[in-house]
């Protein structure tokens, strides 16, 4: 049975963007990721903290330490109640943007994950869960 | 707020990035770095990274826009000190930097703006030229 520890994150602010980036930095870094792992999911949840931000109207972030027998990993999952993603595999391509982004979309964040989970509904919000392993 | 600091090295600029970057900060930065660049008569801005563990697409947007910047100023910019795992990430993000050059190290970083300063010199120098023999 996986032991897990979280912590519940604020993102209303640039600044909370950095603090997600140092609470995955910890996570990763109990997990044992290697430098280039951690560089990678730290990257991602800064791409998605900041999605969140500028078009979730705001939210919230939760980090895990994962551990499931020998394998340990960190779990992050962003959530906010702005308008949705109406066109997943579209966001999901290169290249997509809404805003004044260099295009990335959210195909670049998953790449960097080895779990990424979408769940959205247009009007209600969205929900993020990605994770990266040992 | 807080401000990063901007050094005059020879005809040149350095800046050193040493902190998470808040939109704030960034919006700071281009301002500061677009005022001296024109104060200084800056031919050349070196940004160092090498500091930095993460580089994500906003980081990378605020580097790209003081290329676009720089060169409409006719400054040339260069990024230095690009850590291995951020260049891997980058590439794995998808994140190509336009316009943004790139050097190992501060040193690479002013050969390659000096390069650029003085082909640009002898073009000058060269149109010049072009213009005295039309006599």
């Amino acid at each position: 049975m996986p032991t897990t520890t979280s912590d519940v994150l604020q993102i209303r602010s640039g600044d909370d963007v950095v603090r997600v980036r140092q609470e995955v930095r910890g996570a990763a870094m109990r997990a044992g990721l290697s430098l280039v792992d951690q560089t990678k999911i730290i990257t991602a949840a800064s791409e998605l903290a900041r999605n969140t931000l500028d078009y979730g109207g705001g939210g919230t972030a939760r980090v895990t330490l994962l551990q499931e027998g020998a394998r340990r990993g960190v779990r992050v999952v962003f959530e906010d109640q702005g308008p949705g993603i109406p066109d997943v595999e579209q966001a999901l391509r290169n290249g997509f943007t809404t805003g004044k982004g260099l295009g990335l979309g959210l195909g670049g964040a998953k790449r960097l994950c080895n779990e990424f989970v979408i769940e959205t509904e247009p009007g209600k919000g969205t929900r993020i869960t990605i994770a990266r392993w040992r | 707020m807080d401000r990063i600091p901007i050094l005059k090295l020879g005809h040149s600029l350095l800046v050193t990035i040493q902190v998470d970057m808040h939109d704030r900060l960034a919006m700071a930065l281009e301002e500061d770095l677009t005022q001296k660049i024109v104060t200084h008569g800056a031919k050349g801005v070196l940004i160092d990274i090498s500091a930095l563990e993460i580089v994500d697409s906003f980081i990378g947007r605020t580097l790209a826009d003081i290329a676009s910047i720089s060169r409409m100023l006719d400054a040339a910019t260069v990024v230095v000190g690009m850590r291995p795992a951020v260049a891997i990430t980058l590439v794995e993000l998808g994140l190509s930097l336009p316009g943004v050059r790139t050097a190992l190290n501060a040193e690479r970083g002013m050969a390659l703006i000096n390069r650029s300063v003085t082909e640009a010199g002898e073009e000058d120098a060269a149109g010049a030229g072009d213009a005295h023999d039309d006599e």
